[in-house]
């Protein structure tokens, strides 16, 4: 199990609890965090599970996957510190992550 | 208006349930014209995923949404459905006898006794890129497909994208606008390398102009484009355009279906879960497009939501005709349908 943090587009913060092997995107979906549509439901196909990966996050969290890359094409207001949610896999040395959720997905 | 065609049952939505409706009301020997919006049969399995594993169909422990969609297509192959790809139907009426008569964006009107939905999330329609005052702009001078040249003949084109039809328009408009400039995130591509290094020597030549960023802002004034805000790590510059074209990838729209007198439920039309009819009778709506108390959206319930749906449909169509259940595996009659008797 670990900690994932949600921060909304208006600061408020989201605690939710994910096991290790599933996606952070699951977690947010489980826990209706606002802000994260999934619409493709985890297939890195739609590109509506954007989150900006904390700073102090960004080495454990990796970069993204070619694919991974060529959706965020499709995202709203793309910066070095993307991720789709559902190309991230929680594990123990993700306990504590910290993702922001962006103003609105694409 | 073009000529009417008619038919026993028109279905929106060519994608895995849709073609497996043609399946089950084949067997009753009801006759489909499928209409869908992609230029090919499998709806989001054949856009989204074609490539990706399902793992729960059943009877296939894995099978690609490219991999279901040829089974499908296989399966109904003794039915001959019709299919009507690239057109998106925008009007449903019933007419005083009871039929319906569908139009679609094309002009082409079908005559049908039954109406069968299975849109899945709607229809596949170009992505609007979050740009602040973009509408303001669409049909003037932003475009989200080339339908004519024409009208980007010594224009200031700004392209948007880094698929294979933001380089090919670019590749295509070059030679006839008066500027071409191609806006992308990064400097990787999901073109076919062969385009990606046209476009790059065209760069090199001076011929057209790449910017690294997204485009933050437009400008313009009754509905015409003047100049663009390009937003990269550097800063922002304006450069000036008359025609944007964004290539964004597609999003799912319920689109026209809304205007048809339906009920709806959250964007979902509720069904009567003996016969899958709607609020209108004559109409079905089957897979990820229904709702009813427990749906699942799972392509496997569309299946049997097919199946179901066709016993109504039978009815409405062969009106004190005795429905029987047959099963394909004993039913001579069933296995001459299908050509293996």
């Amino acid at each position: 199990m670990a900690k994932i943090t949600f921060v909304t587009f208006d600061g408020v913060r989201m605690d939710t609890e994910a096991e290790n092997g599933s996606t952070v995107m699951e977690s947010a979906i489980r826990n209706a965090v606002p802000g994260i549509d999934a619409e493709c439901g985890g297939a890195c196909a739609c590109a509506t599970c954007h989150v900006y990966v904390d700073d102090a996050w960004k080495d454990a969290a990796g970069e993204p996957e070619a694919m991974e890359e060529d959706m965020l094409d499709f995202a709203y207001d793309v910066r070095p510190s993307s991720r789709l949610s559902c190309q991230i896999r929680v594990s123990d040395e993700l306990d504590g992550l910290v993702v922001h959720v962006p103003e609105r997905q694409a | 208006m073009s000529e009417i065609t008619k038919t026993d049952v028109v279905i929106i939505g060519a994608g895995p349930v849709g073609l497996f409706a043609v399946f089950e009301l084949g067997l009753y020997d009801l006759k489909c014209h499928l209409i869908d919006i992609l230029d090919r049969p499998g709806g989001q399995c054949a856009e989204l995923y074609p490539e990706k594993p399902i793992y729960d169909i059943p009877a296939w422990p894995e099978i690609s949404g490219q991999g279901l969609t040829d089974k499908l297509m296989e399966q109904i192959k003794p039915f001959a459905p019709q299919f009507h790809f690239n057109r998106m139907v925008t009007r449903l009426e019933r007419q005083p006898d009871g039929q319906f008569h569908v139009e679609t964006d094309e002009g082409e009107v079908f005559e049908t006794k039954v109406v069968v939905i299975a849109a899945g999330g709607g229809s596949f329609q170009p992505k609007r890129p979050p740009v602040p005052g973009i509408e303001a702009f669409e049909g003037k001078s932003v475009f989200y497909s080339v339908r004519r040249m024409e009208e980007f003949r010594d224009e200031d084109v700004l392209i948007v994208g880094g698929g294979d039809s933001a380089l090919d328009w670019a590749l295509n408009l070059q030679p006839i606008a008066r500027s071409l400039t191609v806006v992308h995130r990064r400097a990787e591509f999901r073109a076919a390398p062969d385009s990606v290094k046209k476009m790059f020597e065209l760069v090199e030549r001076g011929s057209v102009r790449f910017e690294l960023g997204q485009v933050s802002g437009l400008t313009g004034a009754g509905g015409q484009l003047s100049s663009a805000t390009i937003k990269a790590a550097e800063g922002e510059t304006e450069i000036p355009v008359t025609r944007l074209l964004p290539f964004f990838g597609l999003t799912m729209k319920l689109g026209p279906i809304a205007d048809w007198g339906l009920n709806l439920h959250e964007n979902l039309i509720p069904v009567n879960v003996e016969t899958f009819e709607t609020s209108q009778p004559g109409i079905f709506a089957i897979g990820d497009i229904n709702w009813y108390p427990g749906k699942l959206k799972l392509i496997l319930s569309g299946f049997h939501e097919a199946a179901l749906m066709t016993q109504a449909a039978k009815r409405i169509v062969s009106p004190g005709e005795r429905v029987v259940f047959q099963y394909t595996t004993s039913s001579t009659s069933l296995q001459k349908k299908l050509g293996v008797a």
